[in-house]
């Protein structure tokens, strides 16, 4: 299969990853080496298998609601790029 | 000395031969001294080191000394350790002091280990060959012209050339054993689950799986003895009774039933690989084993299946690093979202980058189930195809990597060709079952041969029990590069 320049831009898009042109070429033909080695996976009929999300086939275990983290707001935060007044700072989202 | 086991380093502290700051101090000299060569870690904190070390000598002293107290140990640059810097190889984490540590650093810690520095490794562990690194690649020890292999280079070259007794690593993909194969030494992935993942930077959640690397199966017995536990901040750990992996590693071989894949000794691999994999068995053989052949018939699917599921688990798990708690931000952006797209694109680099969009485009709309969820089915059929091979044999056996070392640059431009050199690995994690890499000999230019070792699942302590009693005849092991001689 071979994948187009603009979907290239999509996905880098969607991934929040800024992409020049020249990379954006770059990526499309190694990407599209590795999508012709995955392409493999669709000789085989899967119809009657079920999919698998953990080695063991495991369920989620419970716990009871109860707090077992303890504030450490300051040192967290002492190495985010920028805070002020105990809040993260971002570029204004709303006007 | 450099070359003792964990074991000796433990009786010559607990005799008074040497205190842990004085073996620490000898650790950190040659590591200094080799370090510019080598690149084998990112971060060296002599006082920190030394200190611990000295905490240790309080211990020893005291009496209360455990199996590792006061022995440096070398952590993987993926391991969250307080206070050091916690890179995981990556410009995205190149001022993260982290303020916590990994389940696997403390219970190093409360065994009294010395942490002696922070290893190299391929950017968020994606690599094979240590090349993706924002801190440079790993030089192997035994040819500074070949690659250490990947991810966890820093750790395989610190062992192998003898800077640290044992190191940890990671393997969502073959990233211990790869590495350990490439360098000539010993290393261990156990099953997945049984290793707490919490602290350790994630790449693909459902295949990383930590482990250790040492000299031999003996050390590698005792460190996972340390590593391995249940641990309620990891979803995926399983709860079970604690072992004791070092138990099996005397019992004689006579009976065992080693299976040899088929699909494993073809035309892939190289002659001088095959050579020493095949000498190793025969080895075996008189040690009493037998072989028989088996089949793995879905083998060649693992390639794919993997650039599937591991790069969507990793857009996934990459996606927390957008420039606003920790880790990079662009000096200079327009908004919010180019905050993220210019921290990002500045502070991944081109192999990170190439997996996140791979992840990203198969877990997108209208691409989900033609690969992501074919992926998790044919994940299915090659663990079936393990589960049906381990009913008529004990073990397997082949090949860790279809070749030796690499020259630096080799394959750096071609991600396909570097994602085939782990062809032999990767069906390991996809499966869950527990895999290991010994030293069976060198192959083309004197470059290390490792021999694939894969049990089934929680089989760790009968895996160190094969790889012990052929490493009690043979000395490949014990062998140390010719520029890191004492």
């Amino acid at each position: 299969m071979s994948l187009s320049l603009d979907e290239v831009k999509r996905i880098a898009n969607l991934a929040r990853i800024e992409v020049g042109e020249e990379e954006a070429s770059a990526a499309l033909a190694q990407l599209s080496g590795i999508f012709d080695l995955i392409q493999q996976m669709q000789a085989v009929d899967t119809s009657a298998i079920k999919p698998v999300s953990h080695a063991q086939d495991l369920m989620q275990r419970l716990r009871p609601d109860i707090v077992t983290e303890v504030d450490q707001r300051e040192l967290f935060q002492s190495i985010a790029p920028q805070v002020e007044a105990g809040l993260y700072l971002v570029p204004k989202v709303i006007e | 000395m450099l070359n003792s086991s964990l074991k000796q380093f433990s009786t010559l502290l607990a005799a008074k031969k040497i205190s842990s700051a004085e073996l620490t101090g000898e650790f950190l000299k040659r590591s200094q001294a080799l370090n510019p060569g080598y690149n084998a870690f990112i971060t060296i904190n002599e006082e920190t080191s030394l200190n611990q070390a000295r905490a240790a000598d309080m211990i020893i002293a005291s009496g209360g000394a455990r199996p590792l107290t006061g022995i440096p140990i070398a952590q993987k640059d993926i391991f969250c350790t307080k206070g050091w810097l916690t890179t995981c190889g990556s410009k995205m984490l190149s001022n993260f002091i982290s303020p916590y540590d990994a389940a696997v650093v403390e219970r190093f810690n409360a065994a009294g280990a010395v942490n002696i520095g922070k290893t190299n490794m391929d950017e968020f562990a994606m690599g094979s060959s240590n090349e993706t690194s924002y801190y440079g690649p790993v030089r192997n020890p035994w040819d500074t012209t070949a690659v250490p292999g990947g991810s966890s280079g820093g750790s395989a070259c610190a062992v192998a050339a003898r800077m640290a007794p044992a190191a940890t690593g990671t393997d969502t993909g073959g990233s211990i054993r790869q590495p350990a194969a490439l360098c000539g030494i010993s290393g261990i992935k156990p099953t997945y689950g049984l290793v707490s993942r919490y602290g350790m930077v994630a790449f693909a959640s459902s295949l990383d799986q930590g482990g250790p690397m040492a000299k031999s199966a003996e050390d590698l017995a005792l460190m996972l003895n340390v590593m391995a536990g249940f641990d309620t901040r990891d979803s995926t750990s399983l709860q079970r009774e604690a072992e004791d992996y070092v138990r099996e590693l005397e019992k004689p071989l006579a009976g065992l039933r080693i299976g040899l894949p088929k699909e494993y000794f073809v035309k892939e691999i190289n002659d001088d690989v095959a050579r020493a994999v095949e000498a190793a068995i025969a080895e075996y053989r008189k040690l009493g084993a037998k072989t028989v052949e088996v089949s793995l018939p879905n083998t060649k699917l693992s390639v794919p299946v993997y650039y599937v599921l591991a790069p969507a688990e990793a857009s996934s798990n990459l996606s927390r690093f957008d420039g606003v708690r920790y880790g990079y931000r662009a000096p200079k952006y327009i908004d919010l979202d180019d905050m993220y797209r210019k921290s990002r694109a500045q502070a991944f680099g081109a192999e990170v980058k190439r997996r996140i969009l791979i992840g990203t485009y198969v877990l997108s709309h209208g691409y989900y189930d033609a690969y992501y969820i074919q992926a998790q089915k044919l994940r299915r059929l090659i663990a079936l195809d393990f589960a049906e091979a381990f009913k008529q044999c004990d073990i397997i056996m082949g090949p860790t990597s279809p070749t030796v070392a690499f020259d630096l640059g080799e394959k750096s431009s071609d991600p396909v060709q570097m994602y085939l050199s782990d062809a032999y690995t990767i069906s390991v994690n996809l499966a869950g079952l527990p895999g290991m890499s010994i030293p069976v000999g060198f192959g083309d230019k004197n470059r290390p041969v490792g021999l694939h070792i894969v049990g089934n699942y929680f089989t760790e302590a009968q895996m160190l029990n094969v790889a012990h009693q052929y490493q009690r005849v043979t000395d490949w092991h014990m062998q140390m590069p010719a520029g890191s001689q004492e």
